[in-house]
C-alpha cells in the first residue's frame, strides 16, 4: 500500500512524541514504531531531568550548560549546549504542566536531586539540578507525552518496521516499512523525514539497552553514504546489575549510594576528589574497571558494590522503588540491607546521525540533506561531546524534538511532493527475499552473539590498536558470513526471525562505524578511552569525526567542533 | 532441562490453536524471557511474542504463564522450581494475533477512554503548578502502571462483561482523578458512574494479584466507589 502524510516520524519515544505533539493540528503528521507504542525505550529512562530551576538551592543556566561542555570532554557543540541549557527550564515546566508527576518540595515545587558531573559554580560541588518522579522518570514522561498525542489525533503506525528512505534528486520522498502484523511492504510518500529511533547498545553484550535499540536510522543513513558523527564515543553506564546491565540508576548515588571496592574501600575519593561517586560516568566506569583489573573487584571477581543500606527503606521506596524491585526480583537482595554487585553496562551512544540545532540532518560537507531530520539519541547534534551527563538526555530529547518539529513546520512550504521513483519498495522487497528464500545459511543468532563478544572485549571501556584492529577483522568476516543469512520462519505474520536477520544488518554497519572510528582516533577524549593513548590531544583531535560508507570502504573525515563560552581545560573533578 | 509447553497459533494457517513442547537448558536465575529467546533464537525461529526492555518497564511481554498472567521478564525459573513443564499461553481475553501476541489496541483504546491527561479549568502559571508531597502521594501508586495489561486480562468480570471497561483504564482513572493539578474532578466521577466502569469491579482482586508493578488496583477502584457514593448519592450503585 501507499500512505500519505506531511510529515512522517519514525520512531515513538520521547523525541518523535514531542516532534509529533508540535506538528499536529499545523500539518499531517503521523507516527511509525516497530514496538507497539509506550514500548520505547525512553520508557527505561530512570534519574530525571536536569534544569536549573533553582527550587532546592541556587543554579543557574550558564553552570548547567559548562557542566554540559566539561562532561563532553570539551567536543560538545557549546551553541547547542546553550540552548539545551537555556530551554531546560521552560521544556520542564512545559512537562509539568501536561501532567507529569514529578516528585515535589514540601512547599510544592518540583523536587531536585544531584547528579553525576552536574555542579555549582562551575564545578564546586554537586548541585541539585534533577527533577525526577521517582526513579521512573522516563515512563511517566513518556505516558503523559503519549496520551497528549492521542488527544490530539495523531496517527501512529505501531510495528512497522523501517526499511529504506526513498530519495530523488537528493530530497526525501519518504520511506519503506514492514508491517510486522501482515508481513507487507508499505511505501510511505512524505515531505519530510524526521529519524528517532533512539540507540544502539544492542551492539555490546552487556547493555541496558531494550532488545529494540539496533540503531535501524543511523544505519539507514550510513548505507545510503551519508556520514555518522563521533561513532567512537559509547556510554557504559557504571552501575548495570552485574551479569544482566540492567540499568541501577545514577540516582542511587545521587540520593547519597556509594561504590566500595574488595576492600570495602570508597574508591571513587581517589579518582574525582571533589565529586567523589557523582564524577560522570566515564570516569566512574573506567575507576570500576581499573579496580576490577588491579584485583579489588569484590572478592576477586569482575565486579565493585554500589550500597545503598545506609539511606534507609523509606527514602528507596520514595525515590529508588523500581530499582529496588529489581535488585529484589533479579537478584534475591535487599537494597535495604544488601550491597548491589554491579559492573559498567553499554548506555547510550553520544555519536550517531549529524544534525544542526533545528533537526536538519547534514552530510560530509555539512550541508543540510533536504527533507531528512533526526532528534534523540539516533542523532549528534552535537550536544553530549565525547561524554553525556546523566539526565541532560530526557532533557535533549524534548528540547531538540520540539525544535526539530518546529523547523519542519516552518519550512514544510519549502519542501514539495517529490515523485517518489518507480516501485521504491524494490530494493527492500529483494533484500528480505534473498534471506527469505535462502535456506543453506547461517541464522542471526550466532553472528549477532560474536558481534556483541568483539565489541565488548575490544571496543567498550578501555580501547587499543591491538584490540581495536582485531575488532575491525572480526567485523569484517562477520559481515561476510551475513551475507548468506538465513531463517526458519517462512510466514507473514509477525515474523521476528526476519526482523532479527534485519537489524543484525544494521548493527553489523553501526559496530564497523564504531570501531573504525574508535581505531582513527588517537587520544582518549570523554568515553572514547585509548591505552596507547592515554592523554587528551586537543593540538589534533579537538573536532568531530565524521565516517562514511564509500565503495572504496569506510572514509573518516572531520568538522569543527562549536566554542563559544568556555575554553577547553583539564578535566578534573 | 526444563519442559516449556507453549500455546502456538497463526490466524493464517491454523483452524484451531495447537500447544508445541520444547526443551530448554534453563538456569535458575534466567528469565522466562530468557528461555523464550533460546528457544526462538536456537530451535524455532517461528515462535511469536513481544519483547523490548527485558526487565520489566515497557510492559512488552505480558502473557499467562502456569495460568497466571505475568512479565516474562520479571519471572525467573526458579520461581517454578519443582515445577515439571512451564505452560505459556497469551494473555486471555485479548484477541490472538499470533501466538502470544495479542491485540493491544482494544486495550490501549479502553485505557484512552479514561482521558488518561490533565484536564485544566484554568491556564497553567508560569511556572510550576503548585502540589504538595502528600497530593504527589495520592497517585504515586497509579503511575507505577506500565499499560502490560495483565490485570484487565486476569479479571474474572471481564469474561462475562467484555464492555466493563477494566482495572488497568480504571488505574488510569484514579491516576487522573486525584491529580490535584486536575480541573475535571466531577466530569470524571460522572464517567466513572456509567454503568461499564467502576461498578462491574466484583472484588475477585486477581488485578492487584498480578499487577507486576503492585499497585493497590482493586483498592483503588473501590475507593473510587466511595467517592462517586459519596459527591454523586443519587446516581450512586
Amino acid at each position: 500500500m501507499v500512505f500519505q502524510h506531511d510529515v512522517l516520524i519514525v520512531g515513538a519515544g520521547l523525541a518523535g512524541l514531542r516532534a509529533a505533539t508540535e506538528v499536529a493540528g499545523k500539518a499531517d503528521v503521523a507516527l511509525i514504531s516497530k514496538v507497539y507504542p509506550t514500548r520505547s525505550h525512553s520508557g527505561a529512562a530512570q534519574g530525571g531531568i536536569a534544569a536549573a530551576l533553582e527550587n532546592e538551592e541556587p543554579d543557574s543556566w550558564e553552570w548547567h550548560m559548562y557542566d554540559t561542555v566539561k562532561g563532553g570532554d570539551y567536543l560538545t557543540d557549546q551553541d547547542a549546549a546553550e540552548i539545551l541549557a537555556k530551554d531546560a527550564i521552560r521544556a520542564v515546566y512545559e512537562l509539568e504542566h501536561m501532567g507529569v508527576p514529578f516528585n515535589r518540595t514540601s512547599e510544592g515545587k518540583i523536587a531536585q536531586r544531584f547528579f553525576g558531573g552536574h555542579t555549582r559554580n562551575f564545578g564546586e560541588a554537586p548541585v541539585k539540578r534533577i527533577c525526577y518522579a521517582a526513579d521512573r522518570s522516563g515512563r511517566v514522561i513518556m505516558d503523559t507525552l503519549y496520551f497528549d498525542a492521542v488527544k490530539k489525533g495523531i496517527k501512529i503506525y505501531p510495528e512497522f518496521h523501517v526499511l529504506d528512505l526513498v530519495f530523488r534528486d537528493g530530497q526525501v520522498a519518504g520511506l519503506v516499512a514492514y508491517e510486522l502484523a501482515t508481513g507487507e511492504v508499505h511505501f510511505f510518500h512524505s515531505r519530510a523525514v524526521l529519524l528517532a529511533t533512539g540507540g544502539y547498545g544492542k551492539v555490546y553484550k552487556v547493555t541496558s539497552n531494550a532488545f529494540a535499540s539496533t540503531g535501524d536510522g543511523p544505519a539507514l543513513v550510513y548505507r545510503r553514504g551519508l556520514p555518522l558523527q563521533d561513532m567512537e564515543f559509547v556510554q557504559f553506564h557504571p552501575t548495570g546489575i552485574w551479569g544482566l546491565g540492567v540499568l541501577i540508576t545514577e540516582a542511587a548515588r545521587g540520593e547519597g549510594g556509594i561504590l566500595r571496592n574488595g576492600e570495602g574501600e570508597r574508591f571513587m575519593e581517589r579518582y574525582a576528589p571533589t565529586i567523589k561517586d557523582l564524577a560522570p560516568r566515564d570516569m566512574v566506569s573506567r575507576a570500576i574497571y581499573t579496580e576490577i583489573g588491579e584485583g579489588r573487584g569484590i572478592n576477586g571477581q569482575d565486579y565493585v558494590h554500589l550500597d545503598l543500606t545506609h539511606l534507609g527503606e523509606k527514602r528507596l521506596a520514595e525515590r529508588l522503588s523500581d530499582i529496588s524491585s529489581f535488585v529484589k526480583i533479579y537478584l534475591g537482595l535487599d537494597p535495604a540491607k544488601d550491597p548491589i554487585p554491579v559492573h559498567p553496562t553499554c548506555h547510550y551512544m553520544m555519536g550517531g546521525i549529524p544534525v544542526n540545532t533545528d533537526g536538519n540532518v547534514t552530510d560530509e560537507n555539512n550541508r543540510v540533506v533536504p527533507g531528512l531530520y533526526a532528534a534523540g539519541e539516533c542523532s549528534c547534534i552535537s550536544l553530549h561531546g565525547a561524554n553525556r551527563l546523566g539526565c541532560n538526555s530526557l532533557l535533549d530529547l524534548v528540547v531538540f524534538g520540539r525544535r526539530a518539529g518546529l523547523h519542519i513546520l516552518e519550512n514544510l512550504d519549502r519542501l514539495p511532493w517529490i515523485d517518489p521513483p518507480e516501485a521504491p519498495e524494490r530494493d527492500a522487497v529483494e533484500r528480505m527475499r534473498r534471506i527469505r528464500e535462502n535456506t543453506k545459511g547461517e541464522k542471526a543468532v550466532n553472528i549477532r552473539r560474536e558481534l556483541q563478544q568483539a565489541m565488548m572485549d575490544g571496543c567498550s571501556v578501555f580501547r587499543d590498536e591491538k584490540g581495536l584492529k582485531k575488532v575491525v577483522q572480526t567485523l569484517g568476516e562477520l559481515e561476510q558470513r551475513a551475507r548468506s543469512l538465513s531463517i526458519d520462519n517462512s510466514g507473514n505474520r509477525f515474523n521476528t526471525d526476519l526482523i532479527d536477520a534485519l537489524e543484525l544488518l544494521n548493527m553489523l554497519s553501526l559496530a564497523e562505524a564504531i570501531a573504525a572510528s574508535a581505531l582513527n582516533r588517537t587520544e582518549s577524549r570523554g568515553a572514547h578511552s585509548r591505552q596507547d593513548y592515554p592523554e587528551r590531544d586537543d593540538e589534533h583531535w579537538l573536532k568531530h569525526t565524521l565516517v562514511r560508507k564509500t565503495d572504496q570502504g569506510v572514509s573518516i573525515g572531520g568538522k569543527p567542533v562549536t566554542i563559544t563560552r568556555f575554553k577547553p581545560k583539564p578535566r578534573t573533578y | 532441562m526444563l519442559s516449556f509447553r507453549i500455546f502456538r497459533f497463526d490466524p493464517e494457517s491454523d483452524k484451531e490453536p495447537w500447544y508445541k513442547t520444547y526443551e530448554v537448558d534453563a538456569k535458575p536465575g534466567e528469565r522466562i524471557l530468557d528461555c523464550l529467546n533460546k528457544i526462538k533464537w536456537e530451535q524455532d525461529g517461528t515462535l511469536g511474542y513481544r519483547m523490548s526492555c527485558a526487565h520489566g518497564v515497557c510492559g512488552s511481554d505480558g502473557m499467562r504463564i502456569n495460568g497466571v498472567c505475568s512479565l516474562a521478564c520479571q519471572k525467573l525459573v526458579k520461581d517454578y522450581a519443582g515445577v515439571e513443564e512451564i505452560t505459556l499461553e497469551p494473555l486471555p481475553f485479548f484477541q490472538v494475533r499470533k501466538d502470544l501476541i495479542v491485540d493491544m489496541d482494544d486495550f490501549l483504546n479502553r485505557v484512552g477512554s479514561m482521558r488518561p491527561y490533565l484536564v485544566r479549568d484554568q491556564a497553567p502559571p508560569e511556572k510550576e503548578s503548585l502540589q504538595s508531597p502528600e497530593d504527589h502521594r495520592k497517585v504515586e501508586d497509579a503511575i507505577r502502571c506500565i499499560l502490560c495489561a495483565c490485570c484487565t486480562s486476569a479479571c474474572p468480570v471481564m469474561r462475562e462483561n467484555p464492555d466493563y471497561v477494566g482495572p488497568a483504564a480504571l488505574v488510569w482513572a484514579y491516576r487522573y482523578l486525584y491529580d490535584s493539578r486536575d480541573g475535571g474532578f466531577m466530569s470524571r466521577l460522572e464517567k466513572l458512574n456509567e454503568p461499564n466502569s467502576v461498578w462491574p469491579c466484583a472484588n475477585y482482586f486477581e488485578c492487584t494479584r498480578v499487577c507486576p508493578k503492585n499497585i493497590p488496583v482493586t483498592k483503588s477502584i473501590n475507593f473510587m466507589k466511595r467517592e462517586i457514593k459519596k459527591q454523586l448519592p443519587q446516581t450512586g450503585q
